[in-house]
């Protein structure tokens, strides 16, 4: 084991350890903060203990999550409609690799009319225009993982 | 002897792993997605490889990806945990190409177990019975089948899984149709054709055996109830499997340790059977060559590590356990606390877990990736963590479960921890015995 990674902060073992040792003192929180982390153990009503983590980030390896998933930032022009995903995945524009797209710009939709998929967590959520019209902009890439605030694309409402 | 091990996964099986390779001194080096560079287990282990972006076939999936950051980590082993390449016999070749151990069984067992009709054939070779039914080349064949069977029926894809390319036949008038579809199918599904059918059993139960093998010789560590299944995913594990006759389970046991012998199998695993729910006759279904999500309640009851006896027998050495030392004690209940939205179908619910505050206490064990703060990416699977108690017996395990889960919280993303609290709520499963179609009657308060 190297010595510049600290070891585990402590096992279940230790942790039931020290609710035994808390027992059925008075004390109902305990509060341990370290360099490497700060663990929060609490007494519910009924007597049960929880125990809530939050471990620091080692030397080199501190990567800011928010970069994960990219917004697309589209401004939006007034009669046209913006398609956001049901939840943040990754956006697929045709059914499989190699496949034609569902829909591309120009082309007409209905309410029903799938535009894309969302997968997420291995599920396939299939995204509907929800209206009639015509597809302005596909703002999305193919495989591009998107947050759930991000426009898809853009249709026009037509009757 | 191993003393560097590359874990060839993530979230908690990952960290489950790397605990177990500290206790014994091992170096631990972690291959992760980009997706992952911030995980608790990249944080944990002692050194970190990014594979590669966060889709599992560039990273996770990637056999040379994963085989050429374990050379060059220089590592003497990899440990594939579950899913991803665990049960992958080009992976286990590709790794002995390069000379490094694989935690697990030969490619030549991954063979043999992975596809079921080959499988199958294994356990009869075996002496095991097997679900009355075969192989259905054509429609004629499939039609002898159906008269040796009786109906109701299934017919299954032979590369299928999950519960895809499955049919339920009910009268012989519809047999024809369902297996031309069930062949279309599977083909689709699957690239390959292949159905066979099998008796469909009403009331049937999962239960499954826990098997560890030398390559000589092979012992059972006891056996789970794996019933509590919503499309075929499971979603509570118990050990052992409630109200089997004695005489019964110590069939069941000696089945699962004949298969393992007979396959000179080498690694952990597990074999599962559907298990009638009246009679207790059980049927061969398959063996997952690798270590299950469940394995902690067989940990529970029996004290023993599964992932040390996997590094032990990957290091050639020969079982530490015999039968007769081995003792179970108590009753054992996992839940799967899942990123999901159960009020909503299930929907998937990854983001920023803003607060995990998990239970704690004697008897209680927690298996999770997932801290105050911690972010559950939308790439992969939606298990967020595995609670397991452990009491003196099956009703008390059930009170405790029920506790538990009372004093759980979570805050940030939706979980399935208010259906647990139902199920144990729910006198179907305090009485003990449950079928694969209990999540259908469950109420869903």
């Amino acid at each position: 084991m190297s010595q510049d990674t600290p070891d585990l902060p402590l096992t279940p073992d230790d942790v039931a350890q020290i609710l035994a040792l808390l027992g059925d003192g008075k004390q109902d929180e305990l509060d341990l903060t370290t360099p490497r982390y700060r663990l929060r153990l609490t007494r519910g009503p009924r007597g049960d203990w929880t125990q809530d983590w939050q471990t620091r980030g080692a030397a080199g390896l501190t990567v800011a999550v928010a970069a994960a998933a990219t917004s697309v930032a589209v401004v939006v022009e007034e009669g046209v409609h913006a398609v956001m995903p049901p939840l943040p995945g990754t956006f697929y524009r045709s059914p499989q690799p190699g496949a034609p797209p569902f829909v591309s710009v120009g082309d007409r939709v209905e309410p029903n009319t799938v535009v894309c998929i969302i997968e997420t967590m291995k599920l396939m959520t299939s995204v509907h225009a929800g209206m009639s019209g015509v597809v302005v902009a596909i703002d999305a890439e193919n495989g591009q993982l998107i947050d759930k605030d991000a426009v898809l694309l853009r249709i026009r409402p037509e009757g | 002897m191993i003393r560097r091990l590359f874990i060839a996964n993530r979230g908690e099986i990952a960290l489950r792993v790397i605990r177990t390779a500290r206790r014994l001194g091992l170096s631990t080096i972690l291959g992760v997605s980009e997706a992952d560079r911030d995980s608790l287990a990249a944080r944990t282990a002692d050194e970190v490889v990014v594979l590669g972006p966060a889709p599992s076939a560039q990273s996770y999936l990637a056999i040379d990806r994963v085989v050429a950051a374990a050379r060059a980590a220089q590592a003497d082993a990899v440990h594939p945990g579950y899913g991803f390449l665990s049960e992958n016999a080009a992976f286990g070749r590709a790794l002995a190409a390069a000379g490094i151990t694989f935690v697990g069984p030969t490619p030549e067992q991954l063979d043999a177990v992975g596809d079921k009709l080959k499988a199958r054939h294994v356990a009869i070779e075996a002496g095991i019975p097997v679900v009355p039914g075969g192989e259905a080349e054509d429609l004629t064949a499939a039609r002898a089948r159906a008269t040796q069977t009786g109906y109701p029926l299934l017919i299954k894809a032979v590369s299928g899984g999950g519960g895809r390319g499955m049919k339920r036949v009910d009268r012989a008038q519809d047999l024809d149709a369902q297996v031309a579809l069930a062949g279309a199918e599977a083909q689709a599904a699957f690239g390959d054709s292949r159905v066979y059918i099998e008796r469909y059993i009403a009331r049937g139960r999962h239960v499954e055996v826990q098997v560890l093998g030398d390559g000589r010789d092979a012992i059972h560590l006891g056996d789970r109830d794996c019933s509590i299944q919503r499309r075929f995913q499971k979603l509570v594990e118990e050990a052992p499997a409630p109200g089997i006759p004695p005489a019964q389970r110590a069939k069941l046991h000696d089945a699962a340790v004949r298969l393992t012998r007979h396959l000179k199998y080498r690694g952990a695993g597990t074999v599962e059977f559907l298990m009638d729910a009246e009679s207790f006759e059980f049927y061969f279904l398959e063996m997952n060559a690798r270590v299950q999500v469940e394995h902690p309640v067989t940990e529970a009851i029996t004290g023993v590590d599964i992932v040390e006896q996997q590094l032990n027998i990957a290091d050639g050495l020969p079982l530490g356990l015999t039968q007769d030392t081995l003792a179970f004690t108590g009753h054992a209940i996992e839940v799967r606390i899942n990123a999901e939205d159960p009020d909503a179908d299930f929907r998937p619910s990854p983001g920023l877990v803003t607060r995990a505050a998990w239970p704690a206490g004697a008897g209680i064990r927690v298996d999770t990736h997932i801290e105050s703060g911690g972010h559950i990416p939308p790439h992969y699977d939606s298990l967020m963590g595995k609670l397991i108690v452990h009491a003196a017996t099956r009703e008390a395990a059930v009170a405790a479960m029920a506790r538990a889960l009372g004093s759980l919280h979570i805050e940030g993303v939706k979980t399935t921890a208010g259906l647990h609290a139902r199920i144990m709520a729910d006198p179907r499963f305090a009485a003990g015995a449950v079928d694969t179609r209990f999540f259908e009657g469950l109420n869903r308060g």
